[in-house]
């Protein structure tokens, strides 16, 4: 049985078709990347499936489960969690704490138990502090643990959103563009961080423009255009797919690479 | 380095705790036989408890200017409960704090998904609202004439054991200071460890980015909900306790001018410290108060300091930067150190 079924998918902004009846489905532990222009709907498409928008037609499927329209903190608690295509992080706080509050849904006590700060509540908040320390060191931000988060350079600001998403223990991981703005040599570090998230059972759906990068990374491609999924495969067939290469074609700067 | 950090602090701690002696033991000591400066400082007491409720809505990112329509509806539902219902004065405050906390969640639900300009805006409302409200509906408030002799508390006794005598025969003025100390420390401490607790980093989440804070999981429209009850808590428990020190309540007793300072005290203390509004309405309040020849331009002076605050002092009076620690020392008879420069 799939993962996450995304079945019939649309979502209307007055008269515009950002996302129009896509269907997909994600296999648990692949990393299944969607790729397109810009404007294609890309972003739109995570925030359905993440509830942070309401669809206007369709259904998403998670575990078997109608999980359509809930509450985004709902979704988040099943398991579905999403980065932000915009740094997008708790700017005030240190990396550390930022990933520590994040570990939220973990907590055992409750609200009341944290403010008497019984034994429960220590015990979970010991525990986020380490989980915290482990996440940001995996992805190459150990040292800068206790650094306001506002005064990070943009790689590790990227990293940090990743690492936030991290300390909820997804199921599945929505990347949006986790790569954008960075160097070959960057890029190719976070190319390993994802492949080391999914070796820790977290299926992944990524949305990128970095098209090597996509290519090496990718179990499958779901190509989607003006809101319509217009290809899906492995990254071999969707390269050679020609709908997806007339889609492309306009956009000389988006290079569908080796 | 780390010992300095751990010096501000002890000196952080010293400065406190000999605030708190002054507060609790040399002013009663001193100023025992002066019912007006212990009314004042009493008044002091409650709108800084105020006060901290409009600061723990700043804390989730919510610019409140309706703190006076809570202590409003905390001021009638405690002297009514006093008045009408004949409950003892010691059940004023937390039904106080209940009645405006209830009215809190029930307009929290829909306007807390406004943000910015917008939740000020209606919030500002709500205080003009209040005030309509308690003049138009009569029957139960009295309209314009108010609700007045609320009676003095009576005594407090456990197990026949007198803990409190009947305010009508003891030093009422020094019964309220002391109330009013009591219900500030609680406050604070309460505060304080909401602030440090949890909770206190959930609120700062929603405060930096709610659509952030949904996404790992958090209910922000539930933890919103409960900031803001707090703080009407906090409103309505401060303005039935002013109402039973006053043994009056009217609707202009907190109007919107109230709103505003209640708001001021917060930006004058720093937004950024839980002890703010505590340090901000003790500073703004108590100045205006003895320089009484200044009263009639307060609304001016309140405005001018709201101005130069902004531009010279964005995070209030406690961020002001502390002398240098050995100074500090010196005064306390710490143990000076070779290693000063560090701090
Ligand atoms: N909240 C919104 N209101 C109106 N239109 C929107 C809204 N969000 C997105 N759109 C429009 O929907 C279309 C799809 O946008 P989306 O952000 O999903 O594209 P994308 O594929 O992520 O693009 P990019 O690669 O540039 O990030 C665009 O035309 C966009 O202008
Ligand atoms: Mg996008």
């Amino acid at each position: 049985m799939a993962l996450l079924e995304v079945n019939g998918l649309g979502k209307r902004f007055g008269g515009l078709a950002a996302v129009n009846d896509v269907t997909f489905s994600v296999a648990g532990g692949e990393i299944l990347s969607i790729i397109g222009p810009n404007g294609a709907g890309k972003s739109t498409l995570f925030k359905l499936i993440s509830s942070f928008l309401r669809p206007s037609a369709g259904r998403v499927i998670f575990e078997g489960r109608d999980i359509t329209a809930q509450a985004p903190h709902r979704v988040a608690r099943l398991g579905i969690v999403r980065t932000f295509q915009e740094t997008t992080i708790f700017r005030e706080m240190t990396a550390l704490d930022n990933v520590v509050v994040a570990h939220h849904l973990r907590a055992r006590a409750s609200l009341g138990g944290f403010y008497f700060a019984t034994r429960r509540a220590r015990r979970d908040e010991a525990k986020f502090r380490k989980s915290a320390r482990e996440i940001l060191g995996s992805l190459g931000l150990g040292e800068v643990a206790g650094q306001r988060a506002r005064s990070l350079p943009h790689g590790h600001l990227r990293a940090l959103g990743i690492a936030i998403a991290m300390a909820t223990a997804p199921k599945i991981l929505l990347l949006d563009e986790p790569f954008a703005g960075m160097n070959p040599e960057e890029t190719d570090a976070c190319v390993a961080m994802v492949r080391g998230i999914r070796r820790r059972g977290v299926t992944v759906l990524l949305v990128e423009h970095d098209m090597r990068a996509v290519m090496r990374i990718s179990d499958r491609i779901v190509v989607l255009n003006f809101g319509r999924k217009i290809a899906e495969g492995r990254p071999a067939e969707v390269r050679e797919n020609p709908a997806v290469i007339e889609a492309y074609l306009g956009r000389p700067d988006d290079e569908l690479g080796a | 380095m780390y010992a300095a950090v751990r010096n501000a602090a002890t000196v952080r701690w010293y400065i406190a705790g000999a605030a708190l002696a002054v507060y609790l033991i040399v002013i009663p000591a001193v100023f025992h036989a002066s019912p007006y400066i212990l009314t004042i400082l009493t008044t002091a007491s409650a709108l800084a408890f105020i006060s901290a409720g409009v600061w723990l809505t700043f804390h989730i990112g919510r610019i409140n200017i309706g703190q006076g329509a809570f202590a409003l509806i905390g001021g009638y539902a405690g002297a009514l409960a006093v008045v009408d219902l004949g409950l003892p004065f010691w059940f004023a405050v937390p039904l106080g704090g209940i009645a405006a906390l209830a009215v809190g969640v029930v307009i929290g639900l829909p306007i807390l998904r406004l943000r910015g300009v917008y939740f000020a805006m209606v919030t500002l409302s709500l205080s003009e609202t209040a005030r309509l409200a308690a003049l138009s509906f009569s029957g139960l408030t009295g309209g314009a004439k108010g609700v007045v002799n609320i009676p003095l508390p009576g005594g407090l006794s456990l197990f026949g054991f007198t803990l409190l005598g009947d305010f009508a025969d003891i030093n009422k003025h020094l019964a309220f200071y002391y109330l009013g100390a009591l219900l500030l420390v609680a406050g604070f401490a309460a505060m304080f460890r909401i602030v440090h607790s949890r909770l206190g980093w959930l609120f700062r989440s929603l405060q930096q980015n709610e659509d952030l804070a949904a996404s790992v999981g958090v209910n922000v429209a539930q933890l919103r909900l409960v900031a803001f009850a707090i703080s009407c808590f906090l409103g309505g428990a401060g303005g039935a306790f002013i109402a039973s020190m006053q043994q009056s309540i009217y609707p202009a007793s907190f109007q919107v001018q109230d709103s505003i300072y209640f708001m001021l005290y917060c930006f004058l203390g720093g937004l950024g410290y839980v002890f703010g509004p505590l340090v901000g309405t003790f500073v703004l309040f108590l100045s205006f108060e003895f320089l009484a020849g200044l009263n009639e331009y307060q609304p001016l002076i309140y405005a001018v300091i709201m101005i130069a605050l902004m531009l010279g002092l964005p995070n209030g009076l406690l961020s002001l930067r502390l002398p240098r620690f050995a100074t500090w020392r010196a005064w306390f008879g710490l143990r000076a150190e070779k290693d000063d420069g560090a701090a």
